[in-house]
């Protein structure tokens, strides 16, 4: 169901990148998240599992504010990157996206030219200086996203012109453009076919040496293939939370084994 | 058993007559939906080919060709202001019509000639004094009886008494027509000439450079208006009891008579800031009243059109939203918003009551220069024609609509060209 060796990284003495305590998110008078605590290491893939509507996307947006842009969504609780409060009145939302990167469920590249998709957070956060500067950032964010051999000899032509796969990495390419420290990823497969999938994920355990990364996924195998430690989320609690390699094998809540066996969800 | 076809297991009573009436309801509803369109078509159809049937002879005029010569006796540089431009035009024709010696009658024969041919060759001399003398040609606009006779609008066989033209007058045009003085060629005049009393005289320059101007006006204000009062509306405004209060004010706004924005302008804009009567720059002002609306409501709709995962996507990496709705969410609504600002214009240029209260529907015989000159915008012009009592107005009232319509049907296709061409699917 899934293969077990990936699972035994050991990642204890890593810091602790995102805190989270005692969160809640309400929609209107709806609470979707009821009460959250999790701690998010550098250098480590997180995932987020669990049946649909359990808050798990919702929680993953509170971490980049993207909750923000809703009206009736109210955030409580204390959410900090590396110790800093990022619900603060200090905090401004577009800084901290520029250091916490999204990417999507569905490939969203900007109808522009593939470069302009990846030179845009540079250019609005003022990144870089010279023409050269913009290319080097380019060039070495589509490295990153295992994109540039494909995608070097068509740079002006437009992001939407790709593959679905092809999308989905030039939108990590543009979200690690801006040097970010956490790329969070709400299903970043669930539109993708099996071999653009297995592409994003082994990018997903290269981008893990540089960033700490958070993935909500649906699919179980997913989870187990690429993160080191799974948030097992339930109607609006976090159930639990551990080593990928102990909640898939011997979780310690009945509703986490009755979710991985297929019972609930 | 999932065979459905009519030879499996057959159907109850019960089940085929539900089934039928089914079955003819459909058939009903779909009747329904050919009978209405046709009738469209076929009103369609009547309007259009009414105003072709009656607008077609206003596109040609008839003319009168004679070598006139300029005599020095009645015509003199000296008195270039007044001199006797008639009196040489009545020689030219007496030439052709010897017999025609009475005053009255030449008079008469004078009547040939439309009122503006005068003019015509006094700008002629003004302009190259040295005609003086000479024998020069001359291809001027018959009057308005004479063009309706060549059109055969004016029947021979009427009673003379009936008539606007005399049994020796059609005699008099006969022989000059036998001599191949005669002609009628496209009325270009209809488009380069401006208003006038005499309608083979009477154009639409000057409505047209009036409709022009107060476009203009009303695109300058309307357009920009629209589109940040939408996009504040749209993007910025937070949802609460006043934005659902503007919101409801604005698609009401859409639907207010057009007469009332006009008595609005008339208090406002010429009672108040004493803006002057009859200008394009009020009427545009007024129109941009009506049309910002439209794009209002246009823009929104092209706005919410704009799928989330581009908003997202920009927020993701740390755009600020109004980096967000200008660099992105802005030019991908732009086809929309040009569509529905074109139709706006549209509109406005067909929108005739709000004009005649603003008093663009005066009798102005000069295009306007400026958007402050007085004018009258192609609607009024219609108004106008439609109006005044001579036959000529006749032709030319379904002619000036038939230009409207060409108007009207290019924006509109211009705007679905747009569309299609522009709009993005996702």
């Amino acid at each position: 169901m899934y293969d077990a060796p990936k699972l035994e990284r050991n990642v204890d003495d890593r810091t602790i990148k995102f805190s989270a305590r005692n969160v809640h998110v309400f929609y209107g008078e709806t609470e979707a998240i009821k009460g959250v605590d999790v701690d998010i290491l550098d250098n480590t893939v997180t995932a987020f599992i669990g049946p649909s509507g359990c808050g798990k996307s919702t929680f993953l947006r509170c971490l980049n504010r993207m909750n923000d842009t809703i009206d009736i969504c109210r955030v409580t609780g204390d959410i900090r990157l590396d110790g800093h409060d990022i619900y603060d009145r200090s905090v401004d939302p577009v800084q901290l996206r520029a250091k916490v990167g999204m990417v999507f469920q569905k490939p969203n590249p900007f109808p522009k030219s593939i470069y302009d998709n990846v030179a845009y957070g540079p250019r609005i956060h003022g990144l870089a200086r010279t023409r050269a500067d913009l290319d080097a950032i380019v060039e070495q964010s589509l490295r990153r996203a295992a994109l540039w051999d494909e995608a070097k000899d068509r740079l002006d032509q437009p992001g939407t012109g790709l593959s679905g796969g092809q999308q989905q990495r030039l939108c990590i390419a543009r979200a690690v453009a801006t040097s970010p420290e956490v790329l969070l990823m709400d299903e970043p497969c669930s539109a993708l076919d099996p071999i653009a999938t297995a592409q994003v994920e082994e990018l997903i355990d290269e981008l893990r040496q540089d960033y700490s990364v958070v993935i909500v996924t649906h699919s179980m195998q997913q989870a187990a293939r690429v993160s080191q430690k799974t948030a097992f989320f339930h109607l609006g609690h976090l159930v639990e939370f551990g080593d990928t390699g102990q909640i898939f094998t011997n979780p310690h809540d009945e509703r986490t084994e009755s979710y991985i066996t297929g019972r609930i969800g | 058993m999932t065979d459905l076809s009519a030879n499996s297991a057959p159907l109850g009573a019960a089940q085929r007559n539900h089934l039928r009436r089914r079955n003819r309801h459909q058939l009903m509803l779909q009747g329904f939906g050919i009978a209405a369109i046709s009738f469209a078509a076929l009103m369609l159809f009547i309007l259009v080919s009414s105003l072709v049937g009656t607008g077609y002879k206003a596109f040609t005029q008839t003319h009168i060709q004679v070598e006139v010569f300029v005599d020095p006796e009645e015509v003199s540089v000296e008195k270039l202001p007044r001199g006797g431009f008639r009196d040489v035009l009545q020689a030219s024709l007496q030439a052709q019509l010897p017999e025609v010696s009475e005053r009255a009658d030449l008079r008469r024969l004078e009547g040939l000639f439309s009122n503006g041919a005068q003019f015509r060759l006094r700008d002629m001399i003004v302009a190259d004094p040295s005609l003086i003398g000479q024998t020069v040609t001359l291809r001027v606009p018959m009057s308005d009886p004479f063009d309706q006779l060549a059109k055969g609008l004016v029947k021979r066989d009427t009673p003379e008494a009936q008539r606007r033209v005399t049994d020796q007058e059609i005699a008099w045009f006969d022989r000059l027509d036998q001599a191949g003085m005669i002609t009628q060629p496209l009325n270009w005049g209809l488009l380069t000439n401006a208003d006038s009393r005499f309608p083979e005289l009477a154009g639409l320059k000057g409505a047209l450079v009036g409709s022009f101007w107060a476009l203009l006006v009303c695109f300058l204000i309307s357009f920009p208006l629209g589109i940040g009062a939408a996009i504040y509306l749209e993007e910025f405004a937070p949802k609460n009891r006043w934005s659902d209060l503007i919101e409801v004010n604005i698609n009401n706004l859409a639907a207010v008579p057009s007469v009332v924005f006009g008595l609005l302008a008339l208090a406002v804009f010429i009672g108040w800031f004493g803006l002057p009567r009859s200008a394009p720059l009020v009427g545009g002002m007024t129109l941009a009243l009506m049309t910002m609306p439209t794009i209002i409501i246009a823009t929104r709709a092209a706005l919410k059109a704009v799928p989330p995962s581009i908003r997202e996507a920009a927020l993701g990496v740390g755009a600020s939203k109004h980096q967000v709705v200008f660099g992105h969410v802005l030019p991908l609504a732009m086809p929309g918003i040009l569509t529905g600002t074109i139709i706006g214009l549209a509109q406005a240029l067909g929108e005739t009551a709000p004009l005649l209260l603003i008093g663009m529907n005066a009798f102005i015989t000069s295009a306007p220069g400026s958007p402050l000159d007085s004018a009258t915008a192609l609607p009024t012009q219609i108004f106008i024609w439609a109006d005044s009592p001579e036959r000529g107005f006749v032709s030319r009232t379904s002619a000036a609509i038939l230009v409207l319509l060409t108007f009207l049907i290019t924006m509109n296709a211009i705007a679905i060209y747009l569309r299609s061409k522009f709009e993005r699917k996702w």
